[in-house]
């Protein structure tokens, strides 16, 4: 026995995060992921970091069905629950912080400073949308001055299920600024992480798992971006669709695809390119997969007498 | 009965990938195939006329969709089902002798076949009795068998056995012998009501067992699979061991069913899905 001895490496298994679960592709299929360090990567030679799973179609119907059966529980929970659980996750965010900086610098080619600065950025955005969840419906519902005696009154209610494309360049402080703001509303989502950089996207997966969070409420997918984003694009029982990381060709195919059933299509906006997710974010991809519903209720004073009966 | 071996070449034929045309025949001959099933205490005369409205038409918007084979309701709901399939070919199935635990004395099990057969039922769906059966007194089992066959006079008799609570797959074979002998048309696995219901591995013996008695007495038996079959995949995993195990002969809604209720949404999405291209979801299909 030599007095020093060497430990073996212990690799990480990148998987799928569905339905609370780290299942592989259905399709065993995996892809290489490689650092992106500027000039090696424009010559398609980074350093490889892991395999991630190539998921398949069959994948991203399993992830729908997942994210439907999480509907139910999530979008009824209080809002000051879905607060509560969000903000854990930032707590277990914060305790990872170091694993995802490192991962976040490999994806992105940052510097250390650079990637710690990106992803302290990214769990301060994710305690600001917890913020929002019980304060939303203050804010776009109400009760509405009518011409009778009636209360009438607006409250926004989630869309459903919402496949978010996440931003292919933001790798982290991108993903968490297009998910946390649908879940934080009451919907699930189904995420297409970035095609090149899916390794902080897999990652936040293992954070969610221990965060309190519904298994389903977010279902994280990587693979070929098109491959997923087509037939998610055309399911029937997705009802919003987040295009943040599609570029113009697809995006157009993919709102063809979703005006059959009516989605909800959130385009990539201006602010989506990478500099912009280190800005303020605004309520605007709050209220995106929110549906305002008004109800009247008779105020029970029907006439001048003031009596309703 | 080697176990092993039976569950493992169960397991092996359910790995066959069916898709594209053979996918499309196999969905459209599981609708045809399914008893469309509903028995619950809370059954109401409306709810079993939306079920027979399903049985006739599963998919409104697509007229080329099979029928299924036939409703199966509690006997004091056969009248208002038999009315809600009125002039269609759907089956009105009843299940009776004190469905589901069997426990009640030979006369009340019989006057419930009668009640249910004068109501119009075209299939009995009985439950043998299992405590007789596991004490060892097979000659009752066989005895109240044959006497539930004659009251079920013209109806197609189904015998349940429920293989949840046989224990071994040397009980359900010997059930199963048990049943065709005494005059079943039918021998059904299960009724839905226990923890282990239809699985590949008990369905693929009592296939076996319905062939068998076929070489032996020419007279062929029906088999039909209930409970726990939810997915497209599932059924159609069930209709390979049909093929590879009984023969061709059984594929057909006469001598093979799926006891089953939401399999049929199943099946409704997945054919959607084929004809369109784009995956379905339950907003497409009836909340039963």
């Amino acid at each position: 026995m030599s007095d020093k001895s060497e430990r073996l490496t212990v690799f990480k298994t990148y998987k799928l995060y569905v339905g609370g679960k780290f299942p592989r592709s259905e399709s065993g299929r995996v892809y290489e992921v490689t650092t992106a360090t500027s000039a090696a990567a424009a010559a398609g030679k980074g350093k490889w970091l892991a395999n991630a799973p190539l998921a398949s179609r069959k994948d991203a119907r399993d992830a729908v069905v997942a994210a439907r059966k999480a509907f139910g529980g999530w979008s009824t929970a209080t809002a000051y629950l879905r607060g509560q659980i969000l903000y854990r996750v930032a707590e277990m965010l914060e305790g990872r912080r170091d694993q995802f900086v490192r991962e976040v610098a490999e994806a992105e080619g940052l510097s250390k400073s650079k990637a710690a600065a990106v992803v302290d950025a990214a769990i301060d955005r994710w305690v600001w949308y917890a913020g929002w969840t019980d304060k939303i419906t203050q804010v776009v519902g109400g009760a509405n001055p009518v011409a009778g005696p009636y209360f009438n009154l607006s409250t926004p209610e989630p869309t459903g299920v919402v496949t978010v494309i996440a931003p292919q360049e933001s790798s982290f402080l991108g993903l968490v600024s297009v998910i946390a703001p649908v879940i934080a509303a009451g919907n699930t989502a189904v995420v297409i992480a970035s095609e090149k950089s899916p390794l902080p996207a897999l990652s936040l997966g293992e954070v969610l798992a221990t965060s309190d969070l519904p298994g389903g409420v977010v279902n994280v997918l990587s693979g070929r971006t098109a491959e997923l984003a087509l037939p998610l694009a055309a399911h029937q029982d997705v009802n919003g669709l987040d295009l943040a990381g599609a570029d113009a060709d697809l995006a157009k195919d993919l709102e063809i695809a979703a005006a059959d059933n009516l989605k909800r299509v959130l385009r990539p906006q201006a602010v989506d390119t990478d500099a912009d997710f280190s800005t303020a974010p605004g309520t605007h991809r709050l209220t995106t997969f929110l549906e305002t519903k008004t109800v009247w209720h008779p105020t029970g004073s029907l006439g001048a007498s003031g009596s309703a009966y | 009965m080697d176990a092993v071996g039976l569950e493992a070449r169960a397991a092996g034929l359910g790995t066959r990938s069916i898709k594209t045309s053979a996918k499309a025949y196999a969905i459209d001959l599981a609708i045809s195939m399914i008893d469309l099933t509903t028995l619950e205490g809370a059954d109401t005369p409306g709810k079993v006329r939306a079920l027979g409205a399903k049985a006739v038409h599963p998919d409104p918007t697509d007229r080329t969709t099979p029928r299924t084979a036939a409703v199966c309701v509690y006997p004091d709901m056969v009248a208002t089902a038999k009315q809600a399939v009125a002039g269609t070919d759907v089956k009105v199935a009843s299940v009776a002798t004190a469905f589901p635990a069997g426990r009640a004395a030979l006369a009340v099990k019989l006057a419930d076949v009668r009640d249910a057969v004068a109501a119009g039922a075209d299939e009995i769906d009985m439950v043998i009795d299992r405590g007789a059966f596991l004490a060892g007194d097979y000659l009752k089992v066989y005895e109240e068998i044959v006497a539930v066959k004659e009251v079920s006079a013209q109806a197609r008799l189904k015998v349940i056995f429920e293989t949840g609570e046989l224990s071994t797959y040397d009980n359900i074979r010997r059930a199963s012998w048990i049943g065709m002998l005494a005059g079943a048309d039918f021998i059904k696995t299960s009724t839905g009501k226990v923890g282990v219901n239809a699985t590949p591995a008990n369905t693929l013996l009592m296939l076996e067992a319905v062939r068998d008695f076929r070489a032996q007495t020419g007279v062929q038996v029906g088999v039909k699979p209930a409970g726990g079959i939810r997915s497209t995949k599932d059924a159609i995993k069930f209709l390979v061991l049909v093929n590879e195990t009984a023969g061709a002969d059984w594929l057909d809604n006469h001598w093979f069913r799926f006891g089953a209720s939401s399999l049929l949404n199943d099946l409704l999405m997945q054919r959607q899905k084929l004809a369109t291209g784009r995956y379905s979801g339950p907003d497409y299909v009836t909340v039963d």
